[in-house]
């Protein structure tokens, strides 16, 4: 049969694939994940990538000197349509960024071993991730450099922010997560550098990994307190990233806006952000482990289960959509209902069904096995999930915000270049700040690896 | 050239290549009655500091008080600035009206956990370290690689050079060695 030909088809052989190769040491995994900050030799296409994404960053740059000596009226957001881009893109980064503590403390928490090797590289998606997004809200204020009037501080203005707006709770909410990822991470990460610093040929390599390893020396004693702190943080991360997005549906939930004002929204949006940075992770390992030589750590089992998670996720998705519509008509609510057909038939109709497409229909593809095993495939699939997440927001705030109650106050939303030159520019930023990451540290948890390897069995004596 | 004076061992040290003999010689030498001793391996090994008589740490209440401390300074905060400092009538709604701080409230408890979990742990285990004697033991960089150590410090009452130095031998060890200061 023609099925028996593919090469990822493991029908024949009934076996799970590993979660890391077989014939692996402790010795081995170190040596090979060092190996790729540590050599001498950069890859050519690691200079290309690096140029390419410094390009967009620098159109990112120039957008935002642009913005601050004009105005945010550079951008195509204005009455009746106050908040665009700026805001699709924040939820959209955010969105994209919850992949990274799902798979680093969710699956810790679920013991799923093979999150151990794209933890690291996920919670740095995160970390880069949430940077990219908070430009934007921090933009849209038009004055970045008074972004600290949003914490409370004594002034002398005599004023204080309102804790009783979502808005509000979203500062709270980002910041903690950006520090939190941000301290989960480097806590991964200190006894890999303290690998490296051990490793290192150079002195300046030494000096360098041996004062950000902070002296770890992996006494006993310090990994038993590591172990219950890195469980901990886990723990407390797992409510906090269901709690951030839920946060982020209450920038909408809590208004009154026909289209936002839907108790659906929290875990509607939680769903959907594991739905995006699931997208994204594959989107960037299934390149990653190819051109790095990755294959024996990032296995088929991980691109297949990311794959299961992205259609499970994907389901919950279409369930919100589905509830979306339903209770609109449900509702007897003559606004609730105009806003659910100028959706399917308004001026931004090609849109929402591009969305539909994109988020619904393409990635029901994941059930069939051979595009599940196929690397190609999932790419393929995973790729439109990153457009129609971003269309979803679109779909969800300029084009509710464009006609809301009162037909005087309509209007038509259109972008301008600088919404596309910023958005694009920080999503070349995102690149430029992730191969600097895969140059410079290990992008794979050394560590954790090396608990997988059949030697860590401790075998007890008779 | 005066003739400097041997600085007094740290320590000695018995070196393996697999974590079950590491786990059997740190189980071995606690038996025997050191306590001023020390493991080290290149990943957690729950076993070798249960071994060495590591059982409970003392993080989880640490964790707890920073998120308690986190929580309440939050609502605090939240309640004096709402209440106290800068009262704002909201639609008729009290000033004091809590449900709208439990966000906030939960954010800055998950913030105090996480601080204190971070900076505990660095503190407790001395860390920032950057000298410490144990690193001037022969292959001790391997020990962020692939092997295992065991450690008797020289402060032990019941440390004797010698005898000691046997002991960890009769461990099966690829190698005893002094640690100096």
């Amino acid at each position: 049969m023609e099925r028996f030909d593919d090469p990822y088809d493991d029908t024949r052989i009934h076996v799970t694939p590993a979660v890391i190769e077989p014939g692996h040491t402790f010795d081995s995994v170190t040596d090979k994940i060092s190996a790729l900050v540590l050599r001498k030799r950069t890859p050519l296409g690691w200079w290309v990538g690096l140029a390419a994404s410094f390009v967009l960053t620098n159109m990112m740059l120039g957008t935002i000197i642009y913005l601050v000596f004009t105005g945010i009226g550079i951008w195509g957001n204005n009455q009746p349509v106050g908040w665009a881009f700026d805001i699709i893109n924040f939820v959209w980064w955010i969105g994209i960024g919850h992949a990274g503590t799902l798979i680093s403390a969710i699956l810790l928490l679920l013991r799923q071993q093979w999150r151990t090797s794209i933890n690291r590289f996920a919670e740095a998606m995160t970390l880069f991730a949430v940077a990219c997004a908070g430009l934007f809200p921090l933009l849209h204020t038009g004055r970045p450099w008074l972004a600290y009037w949003l914490f409370p501080y004594p002034n002398t203005m005599g004023i204080q922010p309102q804790f009783r707006s979502p808005l509000m709770w979203d500062v709270f909410a980002v910041s903690t997560y950006a520090t939190v990822s941000a301290l989960f991470w480097y806590t991964g990460l200190v006894p890999d550098l303290a690998t490296l610093r051990d490793r290192a040929r150079s002195k300046f390599g030494r000096v360098v990994f041996g004062m950000m390893s902070l002296g770890w020396r992996g006494s006993a004693r310090h990994w038993a307190r590591y172990e219950v702190v890195y469980l901990l943080l886990a723990g407390i991360s797992t409510p906090l990233v269901l709690s951030v997005h839920t946060i982020v549906s209450f920038d909408f939930a809590i208004g009154i806006i026909p289209g936002w004002h839907t108790p659906i929204f929290p875990p509607y949006f939680v769903a959907g952000a594991i739905y995006a940075g699931f997208a994204m992770v594959l989107t960037l390992i299934i390149p990653l482990r190819k051109f790095y030589g990755l294959e024996d750590f990032i296995t088929d089992r991980h691109l297949r289960n990311a794959g299961k998670v992205m259609l499970a996720t994907g389901l919950l998705v279409a369930y919100g959509y589905m509830s979306e519509a339903f209770i609109a008509w449900y509702s007897a609510n003559k606004y609730e209902q105009f806003m659910m057909l100028n959706r399917f038939v308004g001026p931004y109709a090609f849109y929402y069904w591009s969305l539909i497409t994109c988020n619904v229909i393409v990635p029901q593809l994941i059930w069939i096995r051979r595009v599940r095993h196929s690397h190609v495939m999932l790419f393929v699939v995973a790729m439109f999930v990153n457009v129609g997440m971003w269309l979803e927001r679109f779909i969800i705030i300029p084009i509710s915000l464009h006609r809301d109650f009162l037909p005087s106050s309509w209007g038509m939303y259109a972008p301008t270049i600088f919404d596309f030159t910023m958005f694009f520019g920080t999503i070349g930023f995102f690149f430029f700040l992730m191969f600097l990451f895969i140059r410079f540290l290990p992008v794979i948890s050394i560590f954790e690896m090396r608990t997988m390897v059949p030697e860590a069995q401790i075998k007890e004596e008779a | 050239m005066r003739k400097t004076t041997r600085p007094p061992l740290y320590g000695l040290i018995a070196e393996f290549d697999n974590p079950s003999d590491a786990v059997a010689a740190a189980r071995r030498v606690h038996e025997e009655g050191y306590r001023i001793v020390d493991a080290f391996s290149p990943y957690p090994v729950e076993e070798l500091s249960e071994a060495i008589g590591v059982h409970r740490t003392h993080m989880p209440l640490i964790v707890l008080i920073g998120g308690l401390l986190g929580g309440t300074l939050g609502f605090l905060l939240q309640v004096y600035v709402e209440v106290i400092s800068f009262p704002i009538n909201v639609g008729g709604k009290p000033y004091y009206s809590w449900p709208a701080f439990i966000p906030v409230t939960f954010e800055c408890t998950v913030l105090g956990a996480a601080l204190f979990a971070v900076f505990g742990m660095l503190a407790l285990n001395g860390l920032p370290e950057p000298y410490h004697p144990v690193f001037n033991a022969p292959n001790f960089a391997l020990a962020s690689r692939d092997r295992f150590f065991v450690l008797v410090e020289s402060r032990d009452p019941l440390f004797e050079r010698e005898r000691t130095a046997e002991f960890l031998r009769s461990l099966g060890p690829l190698e005893v060695t002094d640690v100096e200061h």
